[in-house]
């Protein structure tokens, strides 16, 4: 059944300006297609916001930057590595792309500071015992090679210990700059949405990531709450960290983004400076949209 | 009535053999469940893992077929395959015959009791582990596998009952536990009306105080939920 496969598009080379790069990018569900051969660059510093009706596949497409859903077609390339190619390690490239969800997602099994610290904590253990496999390695090696010619030993600077205080330090930090050092212990079940959204913000940041990915992320908040973590990302932004948001919050969309995409259909329909696209609109479905949400 | 049973008991030393068959019904049961539980989390696991993972989607037909028979067939009908078809050539005591069997069968059970333990796990919380860079092995180990532990202890609590009463059978293959020892006595003395209704006293017993435990152990794990 193979010859029955549909061939998929070939990779052209990047743009090396691009930090994220989407070329063809197309996923279907069965005879449904959620997108619809989206090409986009997203360089440096820009704070995207996307924005559409329900259905339209802002969600799906913010997945697949980061292939939490599989495209099933095209490529996605960030930072130049083709993050389809299977032979590309995805949770290597994952490190530094933070992810934010509608529904916090915060791990109950752990308390606050255990939350943000895993990720950290588990990835740096990883490394250092692949190092320390690698020297011990090299260690034999070494045994049958002349003393001029021995390889020197690989050293990964932190000890496990090290590695656990630099997180948990890390973690303290970060919470401290959120305002919510003294809920470290806490369990998210005790928290609210707004402390909860904003503890799943600095858990990405805590992997240093390149650039974030928001998909709603104050669409399952108290309007009460909304504000508290809209701030937060408003800080984020201005710190100049790339961002890709899908929001339903206009006015933060038009504050906070360098340039607004509306999606409908599965196609970006329109694009372009927050003013341009929010004033005047070209695309009839987009100016029925706003006329909608404004 | 109770002096017969009475005289059976103490003076003709029936309570050594029911000491013995008690120790034997709880070693059944406690072991058959560890057994059940490695048997069962591993072939969850592949199960699992079969739904992304072409390997695994092999050894997961394998454990289909394992949990169908072993859930397919009744659990006497086990005990007499494996006492004269398997173990027929092998000199085997009947005790470990017994747990090896009660934990061939359970372990078909805590299968389907931790896949659903672990599909009960909301997807984002994979998800989210996914996305800070962990390989999904390590996310399911980390965040997934202890969550859904935790929503598993009452239905492992209910194997575990299940179990200890279903070890009434063992007899079958020469193992004496609880209800041999006290038909024992019964036939031994004609007298049916107090061995029996002490041995269902005895079941009681065991089971309430499984349950009692269970519900301590519940209450430990999820005590951190709310602090």
């Amino acid at each position: 059944m193979k010859e029955n496969k549909k061939e998929k598009t070939p990779a052209v080379a990047p743009d090396p300006a691009a930090l994220i790069e989407v070329q063809h990018l197309t996923k279907s569900y069965g005879q449904l297609k959620v997108l619809d051969d989206i090409s986009e660059k997203i360089t440096e510093g820009e704070k995207i916001a996307v924005i559409g009706p329900s259905g339209s596949g802002k969600s799906t497409f913010l997945r697949c930057l980061n292939v939490l859903e599989d495209p099933s077609d095209g490529h996605v390339f960030f930072e130049g590595n083709d993050l389809c190619d299977l032979k590309v390690d995805i949770n290597l490239q994952r490190r530094r792309m933070g992810m934010v969800f509608q529904q916090f997602n915060l791990f109950n099994n752990m308390n606050v500071i255990k939350n943000i610290m895993l990720a950290p904590v588990h990835v740096q253990k990883q490394d250092l015992r692949k190092t320390r496999t690698k020297n011990f390695f090299t260690r034999i090696k070494n045994l049958f090679r002349k003393k001029d010619k021995r390889e020197p030993l690989i050293n990964y600077g932190k000890t496990l210990k090290q590695i656990k205080i630099e997180a948990r330090e890390n973690a303290l930090r970060l919470l401290e700059r959120i305002g919510l050092a003294d809920k470290a212990d806490a369990y998210p079940s005790t928290l609210s949405g707004g402390q909860r959204q904003r503890i799943a913000i600095v858990r990405a940041l805590a992997m240093n990531p390149k650039v974030m990915l928001f998909d709603e992320p104050t669409s399952a908040l108290d309007p009460e709450m909304v504000g508290e973590v809209l701030e937060l990302i408003k800080e984020l932004a201005r710190g100049g960290m790339t961002m890709v948001i899908v929001t339903h919050e206009m006015g933060f969309a038009r504050e906070v983004a360098t340039r607004v995409m509306f999606m409908d259909g599965g196609k970006i329909v329109e694009q372009g400076p927050p003013d341009q696209v929010f004033e005047s609109p070209d695309n009839p479905r987009l100016k029925d949209f706003l006329s909608k949400v404004l | 009535m109770w002096q017969i049973f009475w005289k059976q008991f103490y003076t003709e030393g029936a309570y050594k053999n029911i000491l013995l068959g008690l120790r034997n019904t709880l070693v059944i049961a406690i072991c058959g469940l560890i057994i059940g539980i490695a048997i069962g989390t591993i072939v969850a696991c592949v199960q699992v893992a079969g739904r992304r993972n072409k390997v695994a989607k092999v050894f997961s037909v394998a454990g289909d077929v394992y949990t169908g028979i072993f859930r397919g067939t009744p659990i006497v009908v086990q005990l007499l395959v494996f006492h004269f078809i398997i173990f027929a050539s092998v000199d085997i005591d009947g005790l470990t015959e017994a747990i090896l069997v009660f934990g061939l069968n359970s372990g078909a059970y805590v299968a389907e009791i931790m896949r659903g333990g672990i599909l009960s796990v909301d997807a984002g919380q994979l998800e989210a582990g996914r996305t800070l860079g962990l390989s999904y092995p390590a996310a399911m180990l980390k965040i997934v596998f202890p969550q859904a532990v935790k929503n598993v202890i009452p239905t492992l609590g209910n194997e575990l009952i299940a179990l200890t009463k279903d070890t009434s059978v063992a007899g079958f293959v020469g193992t004496i536990d609880l209800t041999v020892a006290f038909r024992a006595i019964s036939s031994a003395t004609y007298e049916f009306i107090v061995p029996y209704i002490m041995l269902a006293v005895v079941y009681l017993a065991i089971i309430i105080i499984f349950t009692v435990i269970i519900r301590l152990a519940e209450r430990r794990l999820r005590r951190n939920e709310r602090k």
